[in-house]
Order: C-alpha cells, then sequence, then structure tokens
C-alpha cells in the first residue's frame, strides 16, 4: 500500500468530476488529495488524484475509470520519475517578538514566502513536495496553526514523456 | 424548423427504433404529443420498472437497443432498478426521461429529481440535455455507446423546455467520435497464439462460457471451436443458449446451481477458457478453490473485467466472435482430450440432474414439460429465485437469445415485463414467463398492459406459496426458521381474469402438459397457476464461499 499519483484526462464537461469521484468512493478508495484545471489542450482538463492502495487495486480503478466515456487518458505517474508539487498557505499565530523571528526563519529554510502580516499573524506561502510541506507545518505547529490550507498534489513526466490525448 | 420533441422522435427514428415502452407525465408532454401521430409504436406500460425490463426483454431477444421513456421525478426514479438489471447483464438499452424546464434545475422543482446523478453507477454513460440543438447529437451518441463495445444502458434526461423550443435542425455527423470511447474489437495476435499454444497442449481443457458469447452473437464460432477440439464447454446462468442443450459436449450451467458434471470438470481442468465472462461469486465459489490446476485463458472485450476477481494466465482483450474467427483461422488439431471427455461422459452419466417421480407435482416436471413441447422453439424468461434456477437447469435450450432472465442484479418481478418485450423482438416466436408466486406479485400490474395490448406471453407460475429460495436458504442455513418467507394463498386465474386473461389452475403433473398446450393455443396472454411441492429445494446447491466441486443435494461420488 503506498501513494499513487493518477494524472486524468478528461472532457471538460459538467458532472465529469463527480463520475471520477463517485468512482472512487463506490469502490471503497480514500482520495488523499485532488486537484483540477484546464490543461494544453482546449476542451480538455487534467485532474489529479493521489490515492493509496495496493498494486491490483489502483490497476482495477484505473481500468474502471478509463471506461468512464468522457475520460480520456488515465497514467499512474508513481511508474515513472516525476516532478510533484503542492501549494500551501499556513496561517500561524505570531505575535511581536522571538516567535515572529523564528518563524520568518523557518519559512526562509523552506523556501516559503510571507504572502500577508497581520498583527498577531502571518501567512506563509509553500511550494513543494507532500513531504515537505508536512514537515514545515510540524514545525510551526508550536507557533499555533490557525488555518491550513493545501492544494491536491499536481505532477508531471521528467524527460520528454506526456501524459497527453494522443498514443 | 423544429421542435425539441419532434427531432427527439425522428432522431429515434434514425436509429431504427420501432418501439418504446414508456408512461406518460407532466414533463413528457411534448413529447407524447409528438408520438400522437408518429408511426413509432409505443406501448403504455402500468409501471416505469416495467417499461425499462421491457426495453430490456426487447434487447435482449433482438440484439438490438431497446427504449423506453418516463416522465421526471418519480417516473424516472421507477426506472433505477430496470436500468440497473441493464447495466449488470450488459444489456443496451436507452432510457429517456422527462425533467424540470431548465430554469427550475436545482430548485426541488415539482417531480425534479437528480436521476442523472442517480443512474450514474448504474449507466454505462448519461446526459442531461441543456440544449435542444445537442439533442440529435446526444441521441446518436446514446444509441452508439449503449449498442457497442460493452453493451449496457445510457439514460438522456431532457427538460421540458428543451423539448418544446423551436430551433433549425442542426446536421447531426454521420459518424460518432467519441475520444475517450474506443472499445478494442480485435485481440491482441501473439496473446491469441499463447493461447491456443496452452489449449493445445491441455489435457483437460473446459470452455466457461458466458453471456458475453451471446451479446457478441459468437455462439456458432464458440460450438465450432469446441466441436473442432473436443473440449466440453461450461456455461454460466448468462450463458446458457449458447451451445445446444442436448450437445454431447454441452456441460450445463457451472456454480452454485451448477450441474455435478460441470463443476467437477472444471474443478479438474488443466486449462480453462473463459470466454465473456466475469467470474462472478455465483459462479466460482471460493475462487482460491476455482479451477485451482488449471492455466486460465480469458476473453473479454472489457479490459476491467480480465483479472478483476481471479488471477489469468493468458488474457485476450476483444470482441468474443472476433477473437474466435482469429483463433479458427489458425486452428491446428489435437486429440489429447479423448480420456477426458470419456471421464466426463461418465460423471454425466452418474451424476445427472434429477426431477423425482412421487405422483406429486414437482417444478422441475414442469420444466421439463415445458421444454419437451416447446423443443427450443421459444423464448423463455424468468423471474429471480427457485424459478430462475429450475428453468435453468430443466429448460433444454437450443439457441441464444432464448433465454432472458436477470442474473447480476437478480430483479424479482423482471420476467413478466421483458416478456412483453421479447414478444415484439420476436413475434414468431411463443414467450413463456417461468414465474414464482412472489416474483410475479412484484410487477403483477402487468397483466394490464398484456391485455390491454394482447401480448401473447404465458405465465407459468409455480407457486410453492413461499419465497422459495430464501426458504430454501433458511432450511439449510437457519434452522427452518422460516423468517417471513411464507405467502398467504392467492387465485392467480382469478387476477388474470379479472384483467381479462385467460388461466387454469394446475394442481396433478398429468394435468401440466394439457394447461402447457392450452397455453400454447392460446391466441393472447395466458395464465398456468403451477401449484407445486411446497418445500422442494433447488439441488445441486455449492453453498456460499464454499469450494464449487463441494455440492449438496448432489450424486454420492
Amino acid at each position: 500500500m503506498k501513494p499513487h499519483t493518477l494524472s486524468i484526462l478528461v472532457e471538460n464537461r459538467a458532472g465529469v468530476l463527480s463520475r471520477v469521484t463517485g468512482l472512487f468512493s463506490r469502490r471503497g478508495f480514500n482520495i488523499e488529495s485532488l486537484a483540477v484545471g484546464p490543461c494544453e489542450e482546449p476542451g480538455m482538463s487534467r485532474i489529479t488524484i493521489v490515492v493509496i492502495g495496493d498494486d491490483e487495486k489502483i490497476e482495477q480503478v484505473m481500468k474502471q475509470l478509463n471506461k468512464l466515456i468522457d475520460i480520456i487518458k488515465v497514467s499512474d505517474l508513481t511508474e515513472n520519475e516525476r516532478v510533484e508539487r503542492e501549494l500551501a498557505l499556513i496561517k500561524v499565530t505570531a505575535e511581536q517578538g522571538t516567535s515572529r523571528a523564528e518563524i520568518m526563519q523557518i519559512a526562509s529554510i523552506f523556501r516559503a514566502q510571507i504572502v500577508d502580516v497581520g498583527a498577531k499573524s502571518l501567512i506563509l506561502q509553500v511550494i513543494g513536495d507532500t513531504e515537505k510541506i508536512d514537515a514545515m507545518e510540524k514545525l510551526l505547529r508550536q507557533y499555533g496553526v490557525k488555518e491550513f490550507v493545501r492544494t491536491g498534489t499536481i505532477g508531471i513526466l521528467r524527460g520528454s514523456k506526456t501524459v497527453t490525448s494522443s498514443k | 424548423m423544429k421542435t425539441g420533441a419532434k427531432i427527439l422522435v425522428e432522431s429515434l427514428q434514425r436509429e431504427g427504433v420501432e418501439i418504446i415502452f414508456g408512461y406518460p407525465g407532466g414533463v413528457v408532454l411534448p413529447i407524447y404529443d409528438e408520438l400522437y401521430d408518429s408511426s413509432l409504436r409505443h406501448i403504455l406500460v402500468r409501471h416505469e420498472q416495467a417499461a425499462a425490463h421491457a426495453a430490456d426483454g426487447y434487447a435482449r431477444a433482438s440484439g438490438r437497443v431497446g427504449v423506453c421513456l418516463a416522465t421526471s421525478g418519480p417516473g424516472a426514479c421507477n426506472l433505477v432498478t430496470g436500468i440497473a438489471t441493464a447495466y449488470m447483464d450488459s444489456v443496451p438499452i436507452v432510457a429517456l426521461t422527462g425533467q424540470v424546464p431548465t430554469n427550475l434545475l436545482g430548485n426541488d422543482a415539482f417531480q425534479e429529481s437528480d436521476i442523472t446523478g442517480i443512474t450514474m453507477p448504474i449507466t454505462k454513460h448519461n446526459y442531461l440535455v441543456k440544449d435542444t440543438a445537442d439533442l440529435g447529437r446526444i441521441v446518436k451518441e446514446a444509441f452508439y455507446i449503449a449498442g457497442t463495445g460493452r453493451p449496457g444502458p445510457v439514460l438522456i434526461d431532457i427538460p421540458k423546455d428543451v423539448c418544446t423550443k423551436v430551433i433549425k435542425e442542426p446536421l447531426v455527423p454521420e459518424k460518432v467520435t467519441l475520444r475517450g470511447y474506443n472499445p478494442t474489437y480485435r485481440g491482441h495476435r501473439r496473446q491469441i497464439e499463447k493461447a491456443l499454444q496452452l489449449i493445445a497442449a491441455a489435457e483437460r481443457p473446459v470452455i466457461y462460457a458466458g453471456g458475453g458469447v451471446i451479446l457478441s452473437n459468437a455462439s456458432v464460432e464458440l460450438v465450432d471451436f469446441a466441436t473442432q477440439l473436443g473440449i466440453p464447454i461450461a456455461t454460466t446462468l448468462m450463458g446458457l443458449g449458447c451451445i445446444p442443450g442436448d450437445h454431447p459436449l454441452n456441460l450445463g450451467m457451472l456454480g452454485m446451481h451448477g450441474t455435478e458434471y460441470a463443476n467437477f470438470a472444471i474443478t479438474e481442468s488443466d486449462v480453462l477458457f473463459s470466454i465473456g465472462v466475469r467470474f462472478d461469486d455465483r459462479v466460482t465459489g471460493k475462487t482460491d478453490t476455482f479451477a485451482p490446476h488449471a492455466k486460465i485463458i480469458h476473453i473479454d472485450i472489457d479490459p476491467a473485467e480480465i483479472g478483476k476477481n481471479k488471477r489469468v494466465d493468458v488474457p485476450v482483450v476483444g470482441d468474443v466472435k472476433a477473437v474466435l474467427q482469429d483463433m479458427l483461422s489458425m486452428l491446428k488439431k489435437n486429440g489429447l482430450t479423448d480420456a477426458w471427455l470419456k471421464k466426463i461422459k461418465h460423471w454425466k452419466q452418474h451424476h445427472p440432474l434429477t426431477c423425482p417421480d412421487d405422483g406429486r407435482l414437482h417444478p422441475q416436471f414442469v420444466v421439463r414439460q415445458m421444454s419437451e413441447l416447446l423443443g427450443g422453439d421459444a423464448i423463455i424468461v424468468s423471474e429471480v429465485g427457485q424459478n430462475q434456477m429450475w428453468t435453468a437447469q430443466h429448460y433444454c435450450f437450443k439457441n441464444p437469445r432464448t433465454w432472458l432472465t436477470s442474473g447480476g442484479l437478480g430483479t424479482m418481478g423482471y420476467g413478466l415485463p421483458a416478456a412483453m418485450g421479447a414478444h415484439f423482438a420476436r413475434p414468431d416466436l411463443p414467450v413463456f414467463d417461468v414465474a414464482g408466486d412472489g416474483s410475479i406479485q412484484m410487477n403483477i400490474q402487468e397483466f394490464g398492459t398484456i391485455s390491454h395490448n394482447k401480448i401473447p406471453v404465458k405465465i407459468a407460475i409455480l407457486n410453492n406459496r413461499f419465497l422459495g429460495m430464501v426458504r430454501q436458504w433458511q432450511e439449510l442455513f437457519y434452522d427452518r426458521r422460516y423468517s417471513f418467507t411464507e405467502l398467504p394463498p392467492v387465485e392467480f386465474v382469478k387476477i388474470a381474469n379479472a384483467y381479462g386473461i385467460e388461466g387454469v389452475k394446475v394442481e396433478s403433473p398429468d394435468d401440466v402438459m394439457p394447461a402447457l398446450r392450452a397455453a400454447l393455443d392460446c391466441d393472447g396472454p395466458f395464465v398456468m397457476d403451477f401449484r407445486i411441492e411446497r418445500e422442494e429445494n433447488v439441488f445441486p446447491m455449492v453453498p456460499a464461499g464454499a469450494a464449487i466441486n463441494e455440492m449438496i443435494g448432489g450424486h454420492p461420488r
């Protein structure tokens, strides 16, 4: 059982997302993360889903996804060299004084940006893979994480390989 | 300039639709108004569930796409069981539903239900039409999707204003192209070669054939292949009819209520050639002990079925007919199966299906008499439960598409409406529905439809005043505690008469054949109320979760 990142190319039509997510819940899969957006091809969208399961179950889910008429292509990025990123916005309690300086130091170690400064809080924006964001959130917890918002993972294959509609 | 309703009806006619089964209602008024003087035949059912089953029965018997129509909300929801039945058995139907006008969508309007949302997991695809200009294209796509690849139901939800809007009809392209839908028909040549090598080296091969053979119209190729190589064929419930019941290579049905010899043969086989099947739990019993010594070959048009329930050695993704034709063209004879066929013959002689002969009225006898009278030249439809299993076991099917039953979903109430649909698909053949007294009452209102339209369906009720299959399980596994399975007596002939249908009650074996003859000779519908032995069981039987060669109620080995 390990996380698999599935890149799913779909027709950009109403209801496609619920077809996809409905299939996951019907077959008893928990979606770890989900990201949807338009892509390089007109009329299509790309859904990136991270799901945990053994290889056989993942294979079955991919085959079932392929049966959906509005799905054009399904790839398991996990089998290949890839780049994966997510973005998180973290609102941390930061009173004037030492804690604020410490938080800013942590931010610079993680190459996070401070995107909002309030009287009692800071908002940090961090980009990275899941582990990096988890690690940063853990470090910030001692100061008080008021709100933690993250996008789903997105991924892309390294090199010239692509997940596109052409075979 | 045309209304959406007119475009819809003309699009259906362009697809070759000759009949639709439906029930009117508020938001489908524009469609019904268009049907009023259309040449399209419409059969008014008494409950929308029956419309879906009738479209399904029409599709199974004809191989064409069946069509049903219902209004929004309750009408659409009543189709759901019928759509799910068709989905589980891969039957091509197009279900048309009315919907509240687009400006009210999502407002909880009167008779609104999100039927595309509801049917998402039980349709191959579905559509909510938002623009009249899309209607023609969507109908064309729906028929294409329903009838190609692995067939299945497609639903089109049409808001009322989409039907009433008048537009200049856009041209619909001749050919459907869908980027996300390209079924594979031809099997991979290397895989086919591998499969043939395995089969050629086999000493104890068995073919395990299912509904895919029927759907693909591949019975001729299947029997040809099996005969050339001397390979016995066990069929699933859905595959019955793909080889004549009296063919020497036929093993009958396998699985939970299969023949002993089919289950023995599967268990001892060294190569299992699986064709258009899905390794359902009612077939395999405990999967680890299913064909434990066999290398498994699996042909299926749906890649998701391969390896889903059981590991497969040689998968071939493709249309059963196309793959079998390729295999036949590459065939080399082998003569290794003689000893195996001899062994199977021995099993067949010593472990036959039995029918008690004690002067009492047994359901197996009724089915056997029906088989003798009809000689395979009829369409047999069943309900679900004991009636279904006795028919599957004891009726000798001769041809594909002559056996219609709800295999996957196991829908009680399927039989009568499906039989109505089957009649319109094959008006040349008599249609018999074998029912139980429980299941007939699930759609008994359709007596109204068959009477109204003079649909000559013959209904054989195996009446034991029990929900028989559940009672059987209670007897065997719940210490005879018959919890809510006993039914009070019902005079079905009187109900039939009230609808203007003839019928006869039968209480002795001697009266079985005369009753069946009377039914066959009657021009219209006919009801036979067979008062059978109340606690008759379906045997042999593999208890749930056991290996399929561990059968109860069989012969000592």
